[in-house]
């Protein structure tokens, strides 16, 4: 089976500094990718140019079999990937359904309709998605006002509101207890598994990363140093090194 | 030749000195404390005034006398703005995003009336600066040793302004403030005693840059709107927060009017806000300005749901079509033209909120698609020979094709800037009307454009006004609670969310624009008629402040609110015209009063009042305050 | 008996029902509705105001006019033309006003102007000065009192056309007024004297002329004379600027209106000399017409006249007169009795011409000077505006309207 994505040989520089340099990698339908390393690595510099946010320099992004360097965001999108960001990025006006709403009404292509009720759209879709992230009781609730951890919910399930294959989330959990973490990310494998999204995520809390990974990618100064299963990057030398010497432990930050 | 080079780019350096320094405190202030502050005139009229009466009384002639007046003017001035933050500001910082404009603006009537009260209608002609009396010979034309002394000023205060900025603790904090605002926030840096020294501060720059006027112009009672445009002008172009940038803007702006004086007198009108489009079209944040870290909604409430009208509201607002249908039947006929009027300036006041609320892109300039609206009808009837229906139809294109066109460069930027650049093409638009005088008429406008004879009695014009303005509000009500509504409301709550789930925010932006442009010429048409002429002041500065100061006193979060907005302000102001001829004191004052009264807007205040009813009644509240969770 | 009748009949039963019998003699008052920049314009429309309600007295003390006494609803347009016209409906229909008056900027004049053709109303123009008030755009129902943009540029340019000056250069705020000044300047002063020359022009904008930039820009295209038409505050920045860089030593300075008291006062000491000005030298004048107007005027408000005061005075006395030659207020009665009404004005006998409804009234040219560390008027003449005006033949050319 073909990878969902495949990153080939993708670099960016910053004012002289390779942020990201010469990486390549791959993710498979259903299955968890996480991308780890010490702050600084240039996760969210990798993350950013997946979907389009930050244009690359070098090498090329591949999603289904098609090439999606140099489109923008919403095009990448529309091709079927769903993001998450680092600080959730929801619409506060807007009550919680409304904001899997909005997601879908984009999604069928009818933002540009000047009449009838945007919140009598897709309202059995947008439930169907809240129930399934758990926060169908807190519908009718303006997102400005939830607890964080409710919003990572919410919109987890704007972000998979399209359908996409591929859904990048950039550190999921930052700013989570870290009970909810677990839970979180238990709720993501399971929606992945279920719908057979592929799912990259950036992450800092090892618990997490080790108990929900497929695979994990380590990145340190721009370079990919290692990549395997759990246990296979949890001795492998260079990324010991890397975390003992950054002095991040596993648990958190 | 060379020496009129020379010579201008004195005169233009000499006219930048009091600039910077009144565009300085303009952008500390808002850098600071997010107000736009239109008062920053009126502080800088007041410096020139007590400067006036201050030096009179000390002694002109003594050098101890005249800078000790002037310094002292600015102290008192710098002590009024303290007093104006403490009693008036800081009750409202927790208002939605500019509506502390509205409380300036209030401050800005009443000092008018203030001044003219104090000092009378006529203008005071200041002594010369002792020392500064004369001039020197430069290059074969003599130059007035004050004005070279005021080309020594600006550099010196912005050295000054550069160290207090760099090397003391209050300036780092102001510049950590302006960066990022939060961050202080976080600090546990005593805000309150901060935002009231920073307001105190900027109103002292503005009343020196006015007293320092003294030996040049003649104190006058225009002098603070004359200056508060141009102030904004070189904030922007300058860079907000950036007080080198408000330096090298202060000069640019001198030194293009110097010279454009040479090539063309006539352009002075627009010269300015020309600079403005091109510097902010090519530089989005001014010349030395950055992109502001955090997000563009600093402060203010957590916007509230935008809910579809409740079964009571519904009620509500039928009862108010019914009264308005029914008045003719009722009022003596004089107030159909007074309804006319605030229906069609409530259509005005809801295509500005259109894209100010839902689109989040507030419009210093809405005024020019009104006036388009205007022109529109007037020169179809002037010159196709249109009558009245063809030419009301005919007349929104015009505003229309002026937002396509504005609206593209405008939807690039954002915040403050935006709001400029709107201002800048809506001076542009005004030039144009006004200098072009075989089309337009010029400022003495173009007369006779009457409705057709079926349409002329009161009555039936009143029905055909409020028809039109009823099915226009609906359509963009209806808009607004559509999914390009929520898309449009999407992009403002977060762009990156929106790009992410695919939506082109700025294409969406551009088509509210246009939306909002269309609606607004359709009200500055039906004022055409309803007025019988056409003048350039439909789309000058003040018709556009008034639209903002309709959607702000009604509330930007909520969509019945310019309506309400739009009759309460023109109708409190007409009716205050007629009472009084110090109507602008009281206002101004009746303004001040009602922003800390009402610190959401009249309909924001009493919605938020009705929620907090409905909640307090269930026995668990659902957080009443909600964190910002953005 | 007509709507309006009734109900102004109406509206004095009510008020005899409440008022002392004292009253009840007098019939209803003759209402007069005055829409002028009060607040935007103060400096004029103080002055103009206190002379109006001199005048309003002084009528009403000699038992008003058709033995009715007559009141004024005074309205604020604060500059704006679409304001003025609201008024103008509120008086009419609202106040049952009987004429309309008043108009500072021109604008403003014309946009009531308009309102009144439309309307039928008669609408006595004060002040505005545009001459296409009573020309291009004048009407059946306009009449106009001060002289016009161009009656004094006329009276100037008969004084600027004995002077030697060949290059002149002009400087004026960019808006009609300023722009019909100059346009008129250079037009006569061509007719009466082919061989000048205009070498600059200079428009700085309304209230924000760049004095010193503009005062360069006019010295470096040398001329020998000068056309002004600034005025208040751009005209006291322009002057100090001018006189600092040596503008006007050997120079002569042809300025319109400079001589009016709102404008030449704020001046003081720094009033430059030998400028030929139209204006007002209210001390002097001592025509008995003047002197009765000014011993009044001191006598109620403890301060000497300004210009504005005269234009309030001579106005409402205008209005006053037109309604007691009609014998009614009814207005198409009232237009024929102004066409050609002859009043006696503070500066002395004044006619509203029929061909054009502009009043002859007249303005004083003269020169500026110093006294005392205040600016006067020196050597001054009145130049009746009649001797200014076009012919009746020439005005069919330039007002459609007839």
């Amino acid at each position: 089976m073909s990878p969902v994505l495949e990153v080939r040989n993708l670099g960016k520089s910053f004012g002289g500094v390779r942020a990201v340099d010469d990486v390549s990698f791959s993710v498979e339908a259903g299955k968890l990718l996480a991308l780890i390393g010490p702050n600084g690595a240039g996760k969210t510099t990798c993350f950013n140019m997946l979907n389009g946010q930050l244009p690359s320099d070098r090498g090329e992004v591949i999603f289904d079999g098609r090439k999606i360097t140099g489109l923008k965001p919403r095009e990448v999108w529309r091709l079927g990937v769903g993001r998450t960001f680092q600080i959730t990025a929801t619409f506060a006006s807007m009550s919680v359904r409304e904001n899997v709403q909005m997601a879908l009404i984009s999604h069928a292509g009818e933002t540009w309709t000047l009449f009838g009720r945007a919140k009598d759209r897709h309202v059995a879709e947008a439930d169907a998605l809240l129930k399934q992230v758990g926060m169908l009781d807190q519908a009718e609730r303006a997102c400005g006002v939830l607890a964080y951890g409710d919003l990572k919910r919410v919109e987890l399930a704007v972000a998979i509101a399209n359908k996409p294959k591929l859904l990048l989330m950039d550190e999921p959990t930052a700013g989570m207890a870290p009970r909810e973490r677990i839970a979180l990310m238990a709720l993501t494998a399971e929606i992945a598994r279920e719908r057979g999204i592929a799912v990259l995520f950036t992450e800092h809390d090892m618990d997490v990363v080790f108990a929900h990974s497929d695979a994990i990618l380590v990145l340190d100064r721009g370079k990919l140093i290692a990549k395997g299963r759990a246990e296979e990057v949890r001795n492998d030398p260079a990324v010991r090194a890397v975390y003992l010497g950054s002095g991040a432990t596993s648990g958190g930050h | 030749m060379i020496d009129l080079i020379f010579a201008q780019t004195l005169n233009g350096l000499a006219s930048a000195s009091s600039l910077f320094l009144v565009a300085c405190g303009l952008s500390i202030i808002f850098g600071v404390t997010r107000i736009v502050n239109f008062a920053h005139g009126s502080f800088y009229m007041l410096g020139a005034y007590l400067a006036f009466t201050l030096v009179s009384r000390f002694g002109p002639a003594d050098a101890l006398g005249f800078w000790g007046g002037v310094l002292l003017a600015a102290v008192i001035v710098a002590a009024l703005g303290a007093l104006v933050e403490i009693v008036i500001l800081r009750r409202i910082y927790q208002a939605p995003e500019l509506f502390q404009l509205l409380a300036t603006f209030g401050l800005v009537l009443m000092v008018q009336d203030i001044a003219l009260g104090i000092w009378g209608p006529e203008d005071k002609l200041g002594p010369r600066a002792p020392g500064f009396k004369s001039f020197v010979v430069l290059m074969g034309s003599r130059f007035p040793s004050y004005e070279l002394f005021l080309i020594v000023v600006g550099p010196i205060m912005l050295g000054l302004l550069w160290f207090l900025f760099q090397k003391t603790r209050w300036g780092t904090l102001v510049r950590a403030a302006t960066q990022d605002r939060e961050m202080v926030g976080a600090l546990g840096v005593n805000q309150r005693l901060l935002f009231t020294s920073v307001f105190a501060f900027g109103a002292g720059l503005a009343a020196l840059g006015g007293a320092l006027q003294l030996p040049r112009e003649a104190v006058n009672l225009h002098m603070d709107l004359s200056m508060i445009s141009e102030a904004f002008v070189v904030v922007v172009v300058g860079g907000l927060g950036s007080v080198t940038g408000a330096y090298l803007a202060a000069v640019l702006i001198g030194i293009i009017h110097a010279f454009g004086i040479l090539i063309f007198p006539k352009i002075t009108l627009v010269l300015v806000f020309l600079v403005m489009a091109v510097v902010l079209v090519i530089k989005p944040y001014g010349l030395m300005g950055k992109r502001p870290v955090g997000s563009a909604h600093a402060h203010g409430p957590v916007e509230p749901l935008l809910l579809p009208a409740s079964h009571n509201v519904k009620l509500i607002g039928l009862a108010a079509l019914a009264v308005l249908l029914l008045a003719p039947f009722v009022v003596a006929d004089h107030w159909l033209l007074t309804l006319t009027e605030l229906s069609i300036f409530a259509l005005f006041a809801a295509s500005l909120h259109f894209m100010m609320g839902p689109g989040g892109m507030a419009s210093f300039g809405h005024a020019a698609y009104f006036g388009l609206g205007a022109y529109g009808a007037a020169l179809a009837v002037k010159w196709l020979g249109m009558p009245m229906v063809p030419a009301l139809a005919f007349a929104p294109f015009l505003a229309g094709i002026a937002g396509v066109i504005f609206g593209w460069f405008c939807v690039r930027l954002s915040g403050v800037y935006l709001a400029m650049l709107t201002l800048a093409f809506a001076q542009i638009a005004w030039a144009t009307a006004f200098q072009w005088v075989d089309v337009t008429g010029g400022d003495n406008g173009i007369l006779g454009v009457w409705p057709a004879a079926w349409a002329a009695p009161k009555l039936v014009y009143y029905y055909l006004a409020l028809a039109v303005c009823v099915v226009a509000i609906l359509a963009l009500r209806i808009i607004v609670f559509a999914p390009f509504g929520y898309a449009l409301r999407a992009g403002r709550d977060s762009p990156l969310r929106s790009e992410a789930i695919g939506l082109p925010v700025m294409r969406i932006q551009w088509i509210a624009f246009i939306i909002a442009a269309v609606a607004a010429g359709i009200a500055g048409a039906l004022f055409a008629f309803f007025k019988g002429s056409v003048f350039p002041t439909y789309m000058a500065i003040p018709r556009s402040v008034d639209g903002l100061l309709m959607v702000l006193l009604g509330g930007v979060q909520t969509v019945s609110g310019p309506i309400v907005g739009a009759f309460a302000f023109m109708g409190l102001q007409e009716q205050l015209m007629k009472a009084t001829m110090y109507w602008r004191f009281v206002m101004g004052a009746s303004i001040v009063l009602l922003v800390i009264l009402f610190p959401r807007g009249l309909v924001g205040t009493a919605l938020a009042f009705a929620e907090r009813r409905r909640e307090a009644e269930p026995a668990a509240p659902v957080t009443a305050t909600p964190e910002p969770a953005r | 008996m007509d709507r309006r009748q009734f109900v102004s009949g109406a509206a004095l039963g009510a008020v005899a029902l409440a008022t002392p019998s004292l009253l009840r003699a007098q019939g209803a008052p003759i209402k007069i509705g005055e829409i002028n920049s009060y607040t935007s314009q103060p400096a004029f429309l103080k002055p103009y105001r206190q002379g109006w309600e001199l005048a309003l007295e002084q009528v009403n003390a000699g038992g008003g006019v058709l033995g009715r006494k007559v009141e004024t609803l005074f309205r604020d347009d604060a500059g704006k033309p679409e304001d003025s016209v609201r008024l103008a409906g509120e008086l009419i229909n609202a106040e049952k006003v009987d004429l309309l008056s008043g108009g500072f900027l021109s604008n403003v004049g014309l946009a009531i102007a308009d309102y009144a053709l439309q309307n039928k109303r008669l609408y006595v123009a004060s002040e505005p000065l545009s001459d296409a008030i009573v020309w291009a755009k004048g009407n059946r129902y306009t009449f106009r009192l001060r002289p016009s943009t161009y009656m004094q540029a006329a009276m100037l340019v008969e004084e600027a056309a004995k002077l030697p000056a060949k290059k002149w250069a002009t400087v004026a705020p960019n808006y009609e007024y300023g722009q019909s000044a100059v346009k008129w300047f250079k037009e006569l002063l061509k007719k009466a004297k082919p061989d000048v020359e205009f070498v600059a022009e200079q428009f700085p904008a309304l209230g924000r002329i760049d004095a010193g930039a503009t005062v360069q820009a006019l010295e470096a295209a040398k001329p020998d004379a000068i056309f002004n038409v600034t005025f208040a505050a751009d005209l006291s920045n322009f002057v100090r600027q001018g006189n600092t860089r040596g503008l006007f030593e050997g120079r002569t300075v042809v300025s319109m209106l400079t001589g009016e008291p709102e404008y030449l006062d704020p001046l003081g000491a720094e009033t430059p000399v030998g400028w030929i000005v139209t204006g007002y030298p209210h001390a002097d004048i001592q025509t008995p017409d003047h002197v009765k107007f000014r011993d009044a005027y001191k006598a109620k408000y403890n301060d000497y006249p300004r210009l504005g005061s005269v234009v309030g005075f001579d106005t409402m006395n205008a209005i006053a007169a037109g309604i007691a030659k009609a014998g009614t207020t009814d207005n198409e009665k009232l237009i024929d009795a102004l066409k050609g009404l002859k009043f006696t004005s503070a500066f002395g006998p004044v006619e509203f011409r029929a061909s054009d409804h502009q009043a002859t009234l007249g303005a004083y040219v003269g020169k500026t000077a110093v006294k005392d560390g205040k600016g006067v008027m020196v050597d001054w003449r009145y130049a009746d505006g009649a001797k200014y005006l076009p012919s009746d033949a020439e005005v069919k050319a330039l007002r459609p309207a007839g």
